[in-house]
């Protein structure tokens, strides 16, 4: 499904990412652990197409095309969808109305028909339903006045929406509370498939108690130092990243 | 991005939709004014002796003035002496008797600009008085006003019809003397809308004109007066569109309106005028002079305005409130792209007791704009228990447009609450990746968030005008994002 060979990010002049490989199949759930300033932010917003980034080398394969030639809308058109570590505010326009146009512009896309207000509204409580949100954030302006664990759950509620075939959540579950991470763990589990594929991009393993992923990469200073399965998250968690990216068990390096 | 970048850059170089001329013969008058001129104008026009002298009056006083320097804008100066002051389209004698007798060169104009005049008579209760130059030259649904006592006619007519009204009330709310512009339009207006709402009578259709300026080298100065008798209502639409013009073209209109005990005027205006090329060549010079009084106690005056055009837009419908209990509000999109400039806000001067005001204001600026908004909240010693609230808010795009807010504050009450709240933001990087991550284009992304920032003043707009002012929205800001 993804395939990112030697990836070069700059920022500004500045090398963020300096050669990650990664490979994610559909079906699979990869967790990107790494300390801050590692980059993890970076890979999420370069895959969903944000401006601003330049990609010095390598390449991004994403369902056999060149995903670093599409631009963002694009790519959400073709299922990536980018869960915002920090969701931004757009005051006076109501969340049904933002999240009937990101759903219809895709189906457009898709050359399917698109959705009436009255379908739309019956699917979207369904999706509201089975995430324990109340309608009246449907009525709301995007995530304005929304709390931080609201503004996620409304990115999880958006997921549930478009379900996308890649999956990319960045930081998913941070500043949330124990209820609010069982919400966002039972949506992102909830369009767990054999079809799709989904990159959790996370400071703490807590995440992980929740939504068990296939592999766990650690990302320091740019690059993949070591890939392993459940268990490397749990040994992070112990040992801190310092000790684990040197550890023994270091795999997936640069070949 | 590039791809994208290459698309936009075709967005903006499309040509103004609404530019091109008309070919009618026009009755002009040479360029130039002097007393000569203003009697000519007159006499065209047949009107009574009041008033030429009132003219007359008013271009005495025009000429001790000078232009107003204090305003945010800039632009070459302008000849006063290189403009004709009065072009009408010829027409019989006794004028057009119904549309078939309107010239079909002018019907066809207003089929491009989208205001088939055939049509819009059936559609969903909206009487037009077209202006069309400086004469109206058809005017529909009048019959049926004036079974309501209603008086809905050009300015011209209501001079000759109804003296006794223009009289009384002609530059009682903005006299002669009341600044550079109005001081000359009121030498040289040539002709407007005139509206009278009897006492106890709710006008049961939106009124509604659309200006357009064609001759070339012709100063348009309309002259409206709205009357709303005693408990009476009345909605009224102003919209206008204009033809591509090399040179600029000066604009100075006038409103009056006039609210008697427990009346209330809703004045709405979308605004369209020629804003010049992508390069800040051409445009109109838009310079207004608009102002209500709350003459009697409850009355209330609502002014909504949706500015987009122009290359200048000098701006600032007021209202007096000199009733006890009166309200007047003010509801401002002011949009400029390219190279335009707008100075606009509004007055809202308090002498009645408990009188209230309340003003929204939403600037935004893309390209090279420069957006003011410029507001005075005044609360005499007379306004016991005043109130006003303030709220401006301008957005950004992109790094080269600026946005200004000045507010003054005059308050002579210590009963007086008075709130001002302003800010400031940029449509940012973050919305739109935001927007575009969900699969929306730049475009739609940009109309959107647009539209949500302007959402409380599209909300005074009647619904079909609501509407027409968001695609207007939408099409001035085309290619602001690159």
């Amino acid at each position: 499904m993804l395939e990112i060979r030697n990836l070069h990010v700059s920022v500004d002049g500045q090398p963020i990412l300096k050669g990650l490989d990664l490979s994610v199949k559909a079906g699979e759930v990869h967790a990107i652990m790494g300390p801050n300033g590692s980059g993890k932010s970076t890979l999420a917003h370069v895959l969903a197409g944000r401006t601003g980034y330049l990609v010095t080398a390598g390449e991004v394969m994403y369902r056999s095309s060149n995903l670093l030639d599409l631009v963002a809308e694009d790519r959400a058109r073709l299922g990536i969808f980018l869960a915002f570590q920090y969701p931004v505010e757009i005051p006076g326009v109501t969340n049904v109305y933002f999240l009937k146009a990101a759903l219809n512009a895709q189906r457009r896309h898709n050359g399917q028909p698109e959705l009436d207000a009255i379908d739309f509204l019956a699917l979207i409580r369904s999706r509201l339903k089975q995430l324990d949100m109340d309608e009246s954030l449907l009525y709301r302006s995007v995530n304005q006045g929304f709390s931080g664990g609201e503004k996620k759950r409304n990115e999880i509620l958006q997921m549930a929406l478009l379900e996308p075939r890649l999956a990319l959540l960045d930081e998913s579950d941070s500043g949330l509370d124990i209820d609010a991470l069982k919400v966002v763990a039972g949506g992102i589990n909830g369009l767990r498939s054999p079809e799709r594929a989904i990159v959790l991009v996370t400071h703490y393993q807590r995440l992980l108690d929740y939504v068990v992923p296939d592999r766990v990469h650690i990302l320091a200073d740019g690059r993949i130092v070591r890939s392993g399965g459940r268990e490397l998250a749990i040994e992070l968690e112990r040992t801190g990243y310092g000790k684990a990216a040197d550890g023994p068990a270091m795999q997936a390096t640069m070949p | 991005m590039l791809k994208e970048a290459a698309k936009l850059d075709e967005l903006v170089s499309q040509e103004y939709l609404h530019g091109f001329v008309t070919d009618v013969e026009s009755d002009s008058v040479p360029q130039g004014l002097n007393e000569e001129v203003i009697h000519l104008i007159s006499a065209k026009k047949e009107e009574p002796e009041f008033m030429l002298e009132w003219r007359l009056k008013a271009y005495r006083h025009w000429l001790t003035m000078s232009e107003p320097g204090w305003s945010t804008i800039h632009h070459p100066p302008i000849d006063y002496q290189a403009i004709s002051y009065y072009s009408a389209p010829r027409s019989r004698k006794d004028g057009p008797q119904s549309l078939a007798d309107v010239d079909p060169e002018l019907l066809r104009t207003y089929e491009k600009l989208g205001v088939p005049l055939e049509e819009r008579e059936l559609l969903a209760g909206v009487a037009v008085d077209a202006v069309f130059d400086s004469v109206s030259v058809a005017t529909t649904f009048k019959a049926k006003l004036a079974e309501m006592g209603i008086i809905f006619c050009s300015f011209s007519e209501a001079v000759l019809e109804h003296p006794e009204l223009v009289r009384q009330y002609l530059g009682s709310v903005v006299p002669f003397t009341d600044n550079y512009f109005a001081s000359l339009n009121s030498a040289v207006f040539s002709d407007g809308s005139f509206c009278y709402i009897p006492p106890g009578v709710h006008c049961p259709m939106e009124l509604s004109t659309y200006f357009r300026i064609n001759a070339l080298n012709t100063g348009q100065f309309e002259r409206t007066l709205i009357i709303a008798d005693r408990d009476s209502y009345v909605s009224y639409l102003e919209g206008c569109t204009a033809p591509m013009r090399d040179e600029n073209q000066l604009h100075a209109a006038v409103v009056e309106l006039v609210a008697l005990e427990n009346a209330r005027i809703r004045y709405a205006t979308v605004q369209n005028w020629y804003p010049g090329d992508k390069n800040g060549k051409g445009g109109i010079y838009n310079f207004v002079t608009k102002r209500g009084e709350c003459r009697g106690d409850n009355s209330r005056i609502s002014w909504t305005q949706v500015e987009t055009g122009s290359a200048i837009t000098w701006k600032y419908p007021s209202v007096i409130l000199k009733g006890d209990n009166s309200y007047g509000e003010f509801h401002s999109v002011a949009l400029t792209n390219n190279f335009q400039q707008a100075d606009t806000g509004t007055k809202m001067i308090h002498l009645g007791k408990h009188t209230r005001s309340h003003i929204v204001s939403k600037g935004i600026s893309a390209g090279h704009g420069r957006n003011a908004y410029r507001g005075l909240v005044k609360i005499a010693r007379t306004a016991v228990g005043a109130r006003n609230y303030s709220q401006c808010d301008s957005l950004l795009l992109g790094d080269r447009c600026a946005a200004h807010t000045f507010p003054y504050i005059e308050v002579k009450h210590s009963s007086a609450r008075v709130e001002h709240e302003a800010t400031t933001s940029r449509i940012g990087e973050d919305q739109l990746f935001y927007c575009q991550s969900r699969g929306l284009s730049a475009e739609d992304a940009v109309s959107m968030i647009v539209n949500g920032f302007c959402k409380e003043v599209f909300q005074e707009l009647p619904m079909e005008f609501a509407v027409e002012a968001q695609k207007l929205l939408g099409i001035s800001l085309e290619g602001s994002i690159g």
